[in-house]
């Protein structure tokens, strides 16, 4: 039997990670969608119906600059691209997952990514309700620290300056994670090395659609090696 | 009323992005795009850490030392307690006084 009770603690526990880094980025956004002249409705609005970090701060340069729509298009696909690749690894995991599917597609950001990708669902808990609680406290956070930061302005009252560096954390966190878990630590080194050597190439703008072809072209290429090895 | 439909655009597409894999393979999974959810995401991870350190200069002070020395803090917590959250605070706590008081 699943208990309800215990998903939704065991989900909340889950997001906690991410609480911090998404009211502080959330509240990083407010402020600058403030500062460009847009009230409280717009900071929620974008919260609630995008829901992409990187792609809010952009958002917020087109808006301000007046980009047309096709400018707006092409940019949305560039900045965002990469989750194009977290909803191909997910495909699988989010098969079965009926009526929440929707959600979960449209809420899979970076961070909810890296919570929810290793798959692991805690004991009683029904999966697919589990991740959905997962994703919708993570936006919970994200639209908090949206509204905070577009009503407060600049006006924050202590220095909270290398705060952002909790996201890095998360990843980092993540990561080593990962690291532990896993024997084969040949796809975490390949994804390390492959975006380090694109960003030394390509330059910190542009390195993120290259590392994604590299990282998937040597995954491809050394598919055998891998599978032998798992086995 | 322009900036609405700005926003929905870069919803649409944002939504439309997330979903086109999914939509791509909603019948049967293909075994390469199996295999590539099972490797895929340590790969990802360890690209949005570097993702995350892009904007480092590690030709000028302080040579990216901060965030070095913090991203070791966390994968040494995590080793230890195997507890993000205890990582993460521990790693951001000595990031704000590095850059704040140190550095």
């Amino acid at each position: 039997m699943h208990n309800l009770n215990k998903t939704i603690r065991c989900a909340f526990v889950k997001s906690l990670p991410v609480m911090a880094g998404y009211i502080v980025l959330g509240t990083g956004f407010g402020i600058l969608l403030r500062s460009a002249g847009y009230g409280v409705a717009l900071a929620f609005s974008m919260s609630i119906l995008i829901y992409a970090g990187s792609m809010q701060y952009v958002g917020v340069g087109l808006l301000a600059g007046g980009a047309s729509v096709l400018t707006t298009v092409l940019t949305t696909i560039m900045v965002n691209a990469r989750h194009l690749f977290y909803s191909i690894s997910m495909v699988d995991r989010y098969r079965n997952t009926g009526k929440y599917k929707p959600y979960l597609v449209f809420a899979l950001t970076d961070e909810t990514y890296s919570l929810l990708c290793d798959g692991d669902v805690p004991e009683a808990c029904d999966a697919a309700r589990y991740w959905f609680l997962v994703s919708l406290f993570n936006q919970c956070y994200w639209v908090t620290g949206s509204i905070v930061g577009s009503l407060l302005g600049a006006a924050l009252p202590f220095s909270v300056a290398g705060i952002e560096f909790s996201m890095t954390a998360l990843f980092v966190a993540s990561f080593s994670e990962q690291w532990l878990t896993h024997k084969d630590h040949f796809p975490a080194v390949t994804g390390l090395v492959s975006t380090l050597f694109c960003r030394i190439v390509f330059g910190a703008e542009h390195f993120l659609i290259p590392a994604m072809l590299l990282i998937t072209f040597v995954l491809t290429v050394f598919r055998n090696k891998n599978e032998v090895h798992d086995e | 009323m322009n900036e609405m439909v700005l926003v929905c655009v870069m919803a649409a597409v944002t939504f439309g992005l997330r979903a086109l894999p999914f939509l791509i393979f909603r019948g049967r999974t293909p075994k390469y795009i199996s295999y590539l959810g099972e490797v895929l995401p340590p790969a990802i991870i360890g690209m949005l850490v570097i993702y995350c350190l892009k904007d480092i200069q590690i030709s000028s002070t302080p040579f990216g030392l901060p965030e070095l020395m913090a991203a070791v803090c966390v994968a040494g917590l995590q080793a230890w307690k195997r507890n993000s959250l205890v990582s993460i605070l521990g790693g951001t706590i000595v990031y704000m006084l590095l850059i704040q008081a140190v550095f």
